[in-house]
């Protein structure tokens, strides 16, 4: 007997795989490079409500210190590449 | 029945990152884009965390869930704004149906004592 708990934790596992899916075709197709730094940010999002998953479904509370980890490296990244762009690529844009 | 709301906040969160993928997919522009998934992430990934939070009842697990969601809601608009901010820099087009883009006097004007 599969209770109704069960079936929400398959259906939310099923959805958020898709969902990656569906971010990474945006990923490899993204035209111009903010559109796949915003992409690498939700699949960020993504891979921590994954995390978030598996820590309910395997009663392990331990996970949740990664998905606080993975929050900090993310905003670091995309602040790092958010700087780049302007500097970087404006300047280019110029000369 | 604290199971039943547990499964229902997982079920609106996956749902709700979910429609942020597909926005993230299927918008024309990249700004439509941010303002697809950042947005609903945010908030899928806060429901997802408050169920964990809901799940456990510890107070060890309740303070790691809500630290997450604060920095959840704290970094990821700050992440946006800056990306955003650094793409119109760099002159990203939008889309051709757009009526109205009210930052285009003061960019140039900036630009123009910028240089």
């Amino acid at each position: 007997m599969i209770s109704f708990f069960h079936v929400c934790l398959i259906i939310a596992a099923a959805l958020l795989i898709i969902s990656v899916l569906l971010v990474l075709i945006r990923l490899l197709i993204g035209p111009t490079l903010p559109d796949r730094v915003a992409a690498l940010d939700v699949i960020s999002i993504l891979v921590a409500s994954i995390i978030s998953v598996f820590s309910i479904a395997t009663h392990q509370a331990m996970y949740l210190d990664i998905v606080i980890a993975l929050a900090l490296i993310t905003f670091l990244g995309t602040v790092a590449f958010a700087q780049f762009i302007e500097h970087q690529l404006g300047h280019h844009k110029e000369e | 029945m604290e199971n039943i709301i547990c499964g229902i906040l997982i079920l609106l969160g996956a749902i709700f990152t979910f429609i942020a993928s597909l926005g993230m997919l299927r918008m024309p522009d990249l700004f439509m884009r941010m303002h697809a998934g950042t947005k609903a992430g945010t908030l899928g990934v806060s429901l997802i965390l408050l169920s964990a939070m809901l799940e456990f009842s510890i107070i060890s697990v309740t303070t790691k869930a809500i630290i997450a969601i604060l920095f959840f809601f704290i970094t990821i608009p700050i992440g946006a704004h800056m990306l955003g901010r650094a793409a119109y820099f760099i002159n990203i087009p939008l889309w051709k149906n757009t009526v109205v883009d009210e930052l285009r006097q003061y960019f140039d004007e900036k630009a123009k004592s910028a240089e």
